[in-house]
């Protein structure tokens, strides 16, 4: 709708977004360059030197966890959807709590740098480290593909910027930053993202919330007055128990399962940090979400959902438009540069995960079998952040205009189902072996991806795509066809007809109705049908990487690895050899 | 690697008393969180899929917020409350027990 996008600055090259940008860029960038002077080991490269405090590290999971997908995202479901937004943005939170009551405090006692450290920590190293890091680079390529379509498809709708430059500019700035300022400059680029992005969204619920008296109730009736009460109560989103307990699955113990938020573990000083920031993570997040619901709800009332959809079907703009409506260009500028420097935060804790899956797991613990230099160890970590960036400045010009929504729904899968099971069991689970852990991880990933492919979110909205749309347009014709014929017949609707007449019309209209019915029954016939039924395969992949590892662990016990539990449990109780 | 030298061996530590305790009231604090957690997320995703009236109610006559809307934060807010009441227990209690059983391993 033209007339709709000429009111808005959304879309143009704004200077004052670039402006801003352009100041976050520059300051990030000094940062990079006084971290770089402070790394020198492997322990600064991967852990900032384990000199980050729990604060510091709460609000760098907050940064880290927090997308420009959430952001942007959960408002605009909250403006088109209303209710069914708030319980998706629910099930975000809730794996942060287990993440500290099930592993915060082992997952620092026990690794060094990465989790596979803990997995493998009285198991055979090198078949665990490969399974690991396979897991690990599943998760980091995933999710970095979805967030690079997402970054390009947002800076597009934002500055303006065309979609390829937009995606080289932020993988040279995440590959700059990981490259050189290592896991210090990835931490002070998140609290420092974490900061803008809990500051902007708070000013923008303030001046929301102004409009309506600060009443939530206010603001919720008038929702109500504008889209009726429908918009305030749960919809279609959960219509399937059984697929939502699948997702809800996936999310809690995913999060738990993410590489680059569980290396976070290892940048504090103790597990009593580790612990504390998770605390800390929780309070920022959930004050996010509740934020961006407010957002959301506020965006419909005041910018209209015709409005925001008219910009973007997918209602991602919800935000910035609310910004812009309240605050003028400034705001929008500020907001639009706040959401551009989210992306490449995430991004590149997603980067420095992957790069030391690569170094630290496959090289170090594969290929040269534990023995190596830190100079090498960190050069070769230098060398896969660059491939890593690379790849994903490729893959996502490749993905370009491809719905990658369902990348993130299976990065939390395979994180749910590859990782956590394995790391769980071997922090708790004495009969647990090499065999165990290793198939179980595969299993997770391999279930995982499978069903993910077979389930209707790929099978039939991606691989049959065309088939889907001809029998959606077929169904609509019939509809189309047989609404034309009610509304031909309607006319005859005069009034001064007597009842006979118009019981007769009726009558007539309700025959085209039930002879429509088969035909449109026919047609829905024909479409594709998913080869798995659930749009999240989370239930299944993690109880069989579950079962496989209880099982082959107790098919072939391990004595020596049972032997060494011991040990484990010391250091992971009480902390004593953990590294420092 | 640890510092200084560890009197017992990691066998004797796990007979020791405080130790033990330590073990087993940690492993129940968080299997009751983890199971609250749970409860609380489940339960509202099973109110959603099979009690959908009860979220639409109006929490006030003439209003327009929905039961339902309290109830999404909340789930939130008890959420982080959990990890408040573990981090209260572990700074209290964990965190006591631990520099008492170093202390008698290690230092005294």
């Amino acid at each position: 709708m033209p007339q709709q996008a000429a009111q808005t600055m959304i879309g143009q090259a704004n200077p004052t977004a670039i402006m801003f940008f352009v100041a976050f860029v520059l300051s990030t960038l000094a940062i990079t360059y006084w971290a770089a002077k402070r790394t020198r080991t492997t322990k600064d490269f991967y852990a900032a030197g384990r000199n980050i405090t729990g604060f510091q590290n709460g609000l760098a999971l907050a940064g880290d966890y927090m997308s420009a997908a959430s952001f942007l995202g959960i408002a605009g479901i909250v403006s088109t959807k209303g209710y069914d937004g708030l319980i998706y943005s629910v099930g975000w939170l809730v794996g942060w709590p287990i993440i500290m009551f099930l592993i915060s405090e082992p997952l620092r006692n026990l690794g060094k740098y990465t989790f596979a450290d803990v997995v493998s920590y009285r198991l055979n190293a090198r078949p665990i480290r490969a399974a690991a890091a396979a897991g690990s680079l599943a998760v980091v390529i995933t999710y970095l593909v979805a967030q690079m379509v997402g970054a390009g498809t947002l800076i597009k709708l934002m500055f303006g910027l065309p979609f390829e430059l937009a995606i080289v500019i932020t993988g040279a700035l995440m590959i700059s930053y990981v490259l050189f300022g290592g896991m210090i400059a990835t931490t002070w680029v998140q609290i420092i993202k974490a900061c803008l992005l809990l500051g902007g969204a708070t000013l923008l619920v303030i001046l929301t919330l102004a409009q309506f008296g600060f009443s939530y109730g206010e603001l919720f009736s008038q929702a109500e007055k504008m889209y009726t009460a429908k918009f305030l109560e749960p919809g279609g989103l959960v219509t399937n128990p059984v697929d939502a307990f699948s997702l809800g699955l996936a999310l809690m113990f995913g999060t738990a399962g993410l590489p680059h938020i569980l290396m976070r573990f290892f940048t504090v000083p103790d597990a009593k940090a580790a612990r504390k920031s998770v605390f800390y993570a929780t309070a920022f997040i959930g004050y996010f979400y509740i934020l961006t619901v407010t957002i959301g709800f506020g965006a419909a009332v005041l910018v209209t959902q015709k409005v925001i959809m008219g910009i973007d079907k997918g209602g991602n703009m919800a935000g910035p438009l609310l910004a812009e409506a309240l605050g003028g260009n400034l705001f929008l500028g500020f907001l639009s540069a706040v959401a551009f420097a989210t992306i490449l935060a995430v991004v590149s804790g997603l980067t420095l995960a992957g790069a030391s899956a690569f170094s630290h797991d496959l090289f170090v613990g594969v290929i040269r079998r534990g023995q190596a230099s830190e100079k090498d160890e960190v050069k070769v970590a230098k060398i896969a952040t660059v491939g890593l960036g690379a790849t994903a400045i490729l893959l996502g010009i490749l993905f370009k205009g491809q719905n990658v929504a369902f990348l993130v729904g299976l990065t939390f899968a395979i994180a749910a189902s590859a990782n956590f099971p394995a790391l769980l069991m071997s922090i708790v689970w004495k009969k647990f072996t090499t065999y165990g852990a290793v198939s179980s991880i595969y299993t997770g990933l391999a279930i995982s991806v499978v069903l993910l492919i077979l389930s209707p979110t790929v099978w039939v909205d991606i691989v049959h795509k065309s088939e889907k749309e001809a029998v959606e347009k077929q169904v609509k014709g019939i509809e189309d066809g047989v609404k034309a014929k009610i509304a031909e017949i309607e006319k005859q609707k005069a009034p001064g007809l007597d009842a006979a007449k118009l019981a007769e019309i009726d009558a007539s209209i309700a025959a085209e109705k039930t002879a429509s019915e088969p035909q449109i029954k026919e047609a829905k016939s024909k479409m594709p049908q998913p080869i798995f039924p659930l749009k999240n395969p989370g239930i299944y992949s993690m109880a069989a990487a579950f079962l496989m590892g209880i099982l082959v662990s107790l098919m072939a016990p391990d004595k020596e690895a049972e032997a060494k539990f011991a040990g484990e449990k010391v250091r992971e109780y009480i902390g004593i050899g953990a590294e420092d | 690697m640890s510092s200084a030298s560890v009197k017992k061996s990691a066998v004797e530590i796990l007979d020791d008393e405080d130790f033990k305790s330590l073990h087993s009231q940690k492993n129940t604090i968080s299997i009751i969180l983890t199971i609250l957690e749970l409860v609380l997320y489940f339960g509202f995703i099973a109110l959603i899929a099979f009690n959908k009236p009860f979220l639409a109610q109006k929490l006030s006559p003439g209003g327009a917020t929905t039961i339902g809307i309290p109830i999404a934060v909340m789930t939130i807010v008890i959420s982080w409350v959990l990890t408040a009441i573990y981090i209260f227990w572990a700074n209290s209690k964990y965190d006591v027990l631990v520099k008492k059983i170093k202390e008698k391993l290690i230092g005294g």
